[in-house]
């Protein structure tokens, strides 16, 4: 074990496939930083530190390093991985989903349905989402819901440095086109990571943090947020089960649908604003599947219906918190 | 130019079996059996086998939402697209595609696409894929004057441009983008010209004319396989049907299409020139305008029998696993 930060277990994942498997390739704009400029490739390393020094160790041909285009960035991540490339795209803030959607959800995304199976696209395409920079409406959203909702993506939501190895690891190796969406304030984050082979499976939740009274379901950032409150409440002598997603595509339901059969009580955080999103979704999930175990409604925790906004006290009260967490789950046991 | 008279036969045989599918599907789509949304190649066919008779196995090609054509110059199974397009489990893409979804990675058919420049950006991934099995292969978007004016074929022109790769952008100008003329779509007027703006080296050729279409591919492929960067070619051709089957075509001039058809037919232009020229004897071309009628027929018959897809067939080829 090592300890890192979550973007070096980044960094050192790519080194290690690029190392490990020739055919994976990775692009993306200024992920060399400094082509065409005196200072010369390298000048940046990737303005998250999440690609410093692969060009220098494998090349241009390997390590493209691409213009602002984010449409011919995933069209050609598409194309790499139709002729037998495994490409890790990188889209510098997810909100830029919108500028390369088509490539996403028309192209990539259908390869395998509309071809009849005959076709796979190994492709990853790494976004860096979320807020808590004051980065703003456009350079802070966390699109995973909109992501999740298409057929034939998978999607990827790391909340450690370990998970982040484990994960991409697996991501890469994939034989289908996979989202991964790094939080930007969970870059610093630090944890142990394993040293050498490391692969998470898709689908299968971590227990973050383990209780008896509620059940918090969270992925990304938010379950760094909810594991806060559930010490907190802990020390109140209310015990919480934290369930990290690991992915919201596939969904581990039953990790889900066990814990709330337990608990009774249900508390989803998600980052994401309340409409058709994550949270929604696992809310119906248990209203379903396991209606007679629930004793309380079960609670949102999300962004308002509305853009991210900048001032810094107006981020804070957009974003979900561990307080606003902690009061859910009060609300949930004080429900008559 | 060389080209042997066996590769002269295949290129007729290729182009009278786009013309002959085409021709079929627009009777047979009459008839109602076939479902959703078709359009047609004819007219345009010296384009896709004049490109097409210069690739290698290995090369790879995206096409448009006007497909067909490219997929038979290619080398898909005519008989597997048939049955795609009547929707049965046999085709070529189990009726998971249709008509707008065809694709063959083991021929390098990238896919046709049901969005208007949604192969270019491919077909740069494709390419630097090329570039780096470092075997001298290429990718090739066939656009249309539609496509051209589409913000993701800038970018993958740029794209390509940037990473030098050997992507060659076919662009059909058949001067209608669905229903607009060019007159009014394309700002430039001239597409070659975008691309030579983008960095890139192009030609403009008749794309009508088989002959014309095989000797500057060959100028254009060279260039491109020789390492010297991306390039661009736009084709001056014809569209015989409308934008899809069942257009009402009330755009199109007074007696414009029986024009085409008698002064712009790729398939007449060929006939030609190769009896002008003494390539191939007529008897030779008539033998395979009996032997393509044949497969024509054989394939409408055979994808009218077929089976459907099942139900159950809706929820697989998603993922290649998904716990």
């Amino acid at each position: 074990m090592a300890e890192l930060m979550l973007r070096e277990a980044i960094l050192q994942t790519l080194f290690a496939e690029m190392e490990r498997d020739e055919n994976v390739v990775v692009l993306g704009e200024d992920i060399v930083g400094g082509m065409g400029t005196e200072g010369g490739p390298e000048a940046i390393g990737g303005i998250w530190g999440t690609s410093t020094g692969l060009y220098d160790k494998f090349g241009g041909d390997r390590v493209i390093d691409t213009p602002i285009s984010e449409s011919a960035i995933i069209g050609a991540a598409g194309g790499l991985g139709l002729t037998g490339k495994r490409p890790v795209a990188e889209i510098m803030f997810a909100d830029f989903l919108g500028v390369c959607m088509d490539q996403i959800w028309n192209q990539m995304a259908k390869f395998r349905y509309m071809f009849g199976g005959k076709t796979e696209c190994p492709a990853v395409v790494r976004m860096i989402y979320g807020a808590g920079l004051n980065a703003a409406a456009q350079h802070s959203q966390a699109p995973h819901g909109i992501l999740t909702s298409m057929p034939g993506l998978k999607v990827v939501m790391p909340s450690t440095p370990a998970d982040a190895k484990g994960l991409l690891t697996t991501a890469i190796r994939d034989q289908d086109p996979v989202i991964f969406l790094e939080h930007k304030a969970l870059y610093a984050e630090k944890g142990e990571v394993p040293e050498g082979e490391y692969t998470i499976p898709f689908g299968h939740a971590r227990l973050a943090h383990a209780g008896e009274d509620v059940t918090i379901v969270a992925a990304g950032l938010m379950v760094k947020f909810a594991t806060k409150a559930a010490q907190g409440l802990a020390e109140q002598g209310i015990g919480c089960d934290v369930i990290d997603l690991r992915t919201t595509s596939p969904l581990d339901e039953e990790a889900i649908l066990d814990s709330v059969e337990n608990t009774g009580r249900l508390v989803v955080v998600d980052e994401s604003p309340p409409r058709c999103g994550l949270a929604t979704d696992i809310v119906s999930l248990v209203t379903n599947k396991a209606y007679a175990s629930l004793k309380a409604p079960p609670e949102m925790v999300t962004s308002p219906h509305t853009p991210v906004p900048f001032a810094r006290e107006l981020e804070k009260a957009y974003l979900p918190s561990p307080g606003k967490i902690a009061d859910a789950v009060q609300r949930t046991l004080a429900w008559k | 130019m060389q080209i042997s008279e066996d590769a002269l036969k295949q290129a007729y045989r290729q182009m009278k079996t786009i013309r002959m599918f085409e021709e079929r599907l627009h009777d047979e789509i009459m008839t109602g059996e076939i479902a959703g949304f078709t359009h047609l190649y004819a007219g345009q066919e010296a384009v896709a086998v004049g490109v097409c008779e210069h690739l290698d196995y290995n090369d790879t090609i995206a096409s448009t939402h006007r497909g067909h054509g490219h997929c038979i110059a290619k080398g898909c199974d005519v008989r597997g697209m048939m049955l795609e397009i009547y929707g049965r489990a046999d085709g070529i893409c189990k009726g998971k595609g249709g008509s707008m979804h065809i694709a063959d990675i083991e021929k390098g058919m990238l896919g046709a696409n049901g969005i208007v420049g949604g192969g270019p950006p491919i077909v740069v991934g494709a390419a630097l894929a090329a570039k780096l099995y470092g075997d001298g292969r290429l990718a090739v978007a066939f656009s249309g004057d539609g496509a051209c004016n589409q913000g993701t074929t800038f970018e993958a022109m740029n794209l390509a441009v940037v990473t030098n790769a050997p992507a060659i952008f076919a662009f059909e100008n058949n001067h209608y983008s669905e229903h607009t003329g060019v007159a009014y779509a394309v700002g430039s007027k001239d597409i070659a010209s975008r691309a030579e703006s983008f960095g890139m080296k192009a030609w403009r050729v008749d794309g009508c004319d088989f002959f014309k279409v095989y000797e500057t591919m060959g100028e254009v492929v060279d260039h491109v396989r020789a390492g010297k960067g991306p390039a661009a070619v736009e084709f001056d051709t014809e569209r015989f049907f409308g934008h899809f089957e069942g257009d009402p075509q009330n755009y199109r001039g007074e007696g414009e299409i029986a024009r085409l058809r008698e002064e712009r037919d790729s398939i007449k232009i060929f006939r030609e020139h190769a009896a002008k020229n003494k390539l191939v004897s007529k008897k030779d071309l008539d033998a395979i305008d009996k032997e393509v009628s044949d497969l024509i027929d054989k394939s409408v018959e055979e994808s009218r029998a077929a089976a459907p897809p099942t139900a159950e067939d809706v929820l697989t080829d998603v993922y290649i696993d998904y716990i």
